[in-house]
């Protein structure tokens, strides 16, 4: 009797753990805290598309057996761009061989991107003599969809190339030709056969499709049928990643959410805003885009806050490489959009490292290393007393 | 392969409904809660004889029902036979045995001959074992049957650093002696090497286990050379079991067709092995630790990496020992498990800032065993996880219940 009462005992107790185990799990993190997580009002098909592109971006791992090389760079998306954030020196890519708009000059010696890792058994590329180069660590990969569908003539009308209303600060987009595989935007603007694009360090990529084209070929040595040009034999082979998978991943990348700004009610951060304007920061760091038409409703007519103006601007002698791309001058970085600053920490192992190729290990080195167009941002930076460089420095931190 | 083994199974079926009088059965009880040295694990396991025959036949399975989740994602309620393993045993002759065991996992979809070797008595400190082996690298990969542990998960470090259940052709020697309370065991063989999978996988990260898919590696080495796999063990009755083990090769395919296609590139493998029952409590203590170094070309990413080490320690400690619910010698038990396992050990080259990649994990057990030959466990897994940047670690953490038994 006393059997059967502990037995009935234990097995209620058991039960009562499976019925609640949930509450004994790891709790999630704030949503403002993760760069991951798709956009709101997606369908339940987007969202199944989202989920394939997920795991191919976060999940799936190159090596020789499927497609690998022999020449890369990284081994997966996610080795570079954990959590969907920046990544750090360790995964920094480097391009040479480009030093004006007349194009690169090394296409035959492996440019324009350095392929520095081999399968065992192959020899890496190395920089030829000559080449001028620059690195790049990788950029979070959140909120480009909204980026994606900003129309060519909202980017154009905030450009200034001649300065005209004398602020210092020009803007001016990176023209280029599309690949051929790309189709252009319905609102695109073609000047000279050439295209505004938007994408990278240098606004050197036209879209979404073209990036993640490249990014596998140049990156992981993954052909497809978009580019089957082997980066080893410089030959084309059969596809090593499926039309579909790289569909997947750019929906993926273009319904990734926007960074989720935190501690908005903060008073010191209110300050912070403020003064991101009144040293005109906000000038090319714009608070506010719009976007135009999306085939993705919920990407279609947005308004949202990238802190950037995808224009090129000259940014002084200490940031330049003497390599670029595109139709930028050496000199020429395309804005980088601040949201998800503050959790830049989160992918670079709780550092940061700011500026295009990580150079910056702090906020303050990032603004410091700033130089031609906002040289006098800088200044006034540099005027500013301690606690309103304080507040500047939490404002870009909470976004 | 799967042919051959069905029909080994249906001819034991077989032989086992022709004798259908259960009083042809006879149990071979072995306590295998009762350590000897590990190296006896094989030696050590309950079997059926059938009648005469010298023939035996036994097994263990695991079930278990797990909800585990990491940071909010969960796959919900998991039922799972993590496995069912047969053992089939024959004393051949006098000094002659052969002794195998065969796995199947994902419900029968991957089946493995972990274990099938003909042991060869010649001398009690020199025996000759040939066929398929358990490189006896730390302690677990020998002594990893379930019903011997409260635990529903195998170890992290010993399953998939190691690793364990990682078998190879071969052959070699082993042997034992005693004096006193002294006991000293010792095993060496040559046998199939590691491959470039190591190094080339779908881990990202170096992972001995990766080779493990290589099923080739039972016909011939990946890089045409032994791998060389040495264990020295010594148990004091008072101090318990400690044991030295070392395994080590090239594991690159440096030549193909008589072509230089690759460096020589070596892998060595160090382990640390302890286990005892403390006499006054029957606490048992039972733990490895391991280290491994991996010749990784200079140019190859830094995800993966030259070292890694990483170990358990499991701590059982029985309350209650009596007949309970109708069974004679059951026992409860209270149970933790401690893990690390830091899959790349380093810095980075660019930063000088250390390389991430390892986890952390606690595990509570409340373990229920009937009798020694079967248990009930109910654990909590309490982890942590880094990538290789060293970023914030991820929380992963659940329950799971399960049963293993021999039969």
């Amino acid at each position: 009797m006393l059997n059967s009462k502990i037995t009935i005992i234990n097995f209620i107790l058991l039960g009562s753990i499976m019925l609640s185990c949930e509450e004994f799990l790891p709790s999630e993190p704030m949503e403002s805290e993760l760069l991951d997580g798709p956009i709101e009002d997606l369908t339940q098909a987007q969202s199944a598309q989202f989920l394939s592109g997920d795991i191919a971006f976060n999940d799936e791992l190159f090596h020789s057996r499927n497609g690998l090389g022999p020449l890369f760079v990284a081994t997966s998306c996610v080795s570079c761009h954990a959590g969907d954030g920046k990544g750090l020196p360790s995964t920094s890519l480097t391009r040479f061989g480009q030093i004006d708009s007349t194009g690169n000059k090394f296409l035959h010696l492996g440019g324009p991107q350095l392929q520095n890792r081999a399968l065992p058994g192959y020899t890496p590329e190395n920089i030829p003599e000559g080449a001028t180069y620059s690195v790049f660590t990788p950029p979070a990969v959140t909120g480009l969809g909204f980026l994606q569908y900003v129309t060519d003539a909202d980017i154009l009308a905030l450009a200034d190339p001649e300065d005209l209303d004398g602020d210092g600060i020009s803007g001016v987009p990176n023209w280029d030709y599309i690949r051929d595989f790309t189709i252009p935007s319905a609102d695109a603007i073609i000047r000279n056969g050439k295209y505004i694009h938007r994408f990278g360090k240098k606004a050197s990529v036209y879209d979404l499709l073209e990036q993640t084209v490249d990014a596998y070929n140049q990156d992981m040595g993954i052909t497809s049928i978009f580019d089957p040009k082997d980066t080893y034999s410089g030959l084309a082979i059969d596809p090593e990643v499926s039309k579909q998978t790289i569909r997947d991943v750019v929906f993926y990348l273009e319904t990734l959410k926007a960074p989720i700004p935190r501690n908005q009610k903060d008073p010191q951060v209110q300050f912070g805003k403020n003064i991101f304007t009144q040293i005109q920061c906000a000038s090319c760091h714009m608070p506010k885009m719009k976007t135009g038409y999306a085939p993705i409703e919920a990407l279609s007519y947005k308004t949202f806050h990238p802190y950037t103006d995808l224009l090129l601007h000259d940014m002084g002698t200490e940031l330049d490489d003497g390599y670029t791309e595109g139709s930028a001058l050496i000199s020429e970085w395309r804005t980088a959009p601040l949201w998800g600053l503050g959790l830049s920490s989160d992918s670079q192992g709780g550092k940061y490292y700011l500026m295009h190729d990580g150079r910056a290990r702090s906020i303050e080195e990032a603004i410091l290393l700033h130089g031609g167009e906002a040289e006098n941002s800088k200044n006034q930076y540099v005027g500013l007393d301690q606690s309103e460089k304080d507040d500047l420095i939490k404002f870009l931190e909470s976004l | 392969m799967k042919k051959l083994i069905t029909l080994l199974l249906l001819s034991i079926a077989g032989i086992v409904q022709a004798q259908i009088d259960p009083t042809l059965l006879q149990n071979t009880k072995i306590d295998s809660t009762q350590q000897r040295l590990n190296m006896d694990a094989v030696y050590d396991r309950p079997f059926l004889n059938l009648g005469k025959s010298p023939v035996s036949v036994g097994g263990y399975m695991e079930a278990n029902w797990q909800y585990m989740g990491t940071e909010g994602v969960t796959e919900g309620h998991e039922f799972q036979m993590r496995r069912m393993t047969l053992f089939v045993s024959s004393s051949i002759g006098k000094k002659l045995k052969f002794m195998s065991e065969i796995e199947f996992e994902e419900g029968g979809n991957k089946i493995v001959i972990e274990f099938a070797s003909l042991d060869v008595e010649f001398h009690p400190l020199v025996n000759l074992r040939g066929g398929i082996i358990m490189n006896p690298i730390g302690a677990f990969n020998q002594n990893h049957d379930g019903p011997k542990w409260e635990f529903t998960d195998r170890p992290i470090s010993a399953t998939q650093m190691l690793p364990a259940t990682w078998s190879t052709a071969g052959f070699g020697l082993f042997g034992k002696t005693y004096k006193d309370k002294w006991m000293l065991g010792y095993e060496l063989y040559l046998t199939g090497g590691f491959d470039n999978t190591v190094i080339d996988n779908d881990q990202n990260k170096t992972y001995l286990a990766a080779s493990k898919a290589n099923f080739t590696r039972f016909e011939e080495s990946a890089s045409g050379t032994p791998l060389t796999t040495a264990k020295i063990a010594v148990r004091h009755n008072d101090f318990g079991e400690i044991g030295l083990s070392y395994m080590g090769g090239i594991y690159t395919t440096f030549e193909d067709g008589g072509e230089e296609v690759d460096e020589k590139r070596r892998l060595n493998v160090f382990a640390l092995d302890y286990n005892h029952t403390l006499p006054k409590w029957k606490t048992y203590i039972t733990g490895e630790w391991g280290w491994i170094n991996v010749d990784i070309p200079n140019n190859y990413t830094q995800q993966y990496g030259n070292k890694q080490h990483g170990g358990f320690l499991d701590i059982v400690q029985p309350i209650i020992s009596k007949k309970m619910l109708g069974w004679e010698n059951a026992s409860l038990n209270l149970g933790c498990r401690l893990e690390f396992v830091d899959w790349n050990v380093g810095t980075f080259k660019e930063t000088g800032y250390n390389i991430g990649d390892h986890l952390w994990s606690v595990m509570p057990a409340i373990s229920f065993r009937p009798s020694q030959q079967t248990v009930f466990r109910l654990n909590y897994r309490i982890q942590q996880q880094t990538d290789v940047h060293d970023n914030p670690a991820e929380k992963t953490g659940g329950f799971s219940l399960g049963l293993s038994t021999y039969f």
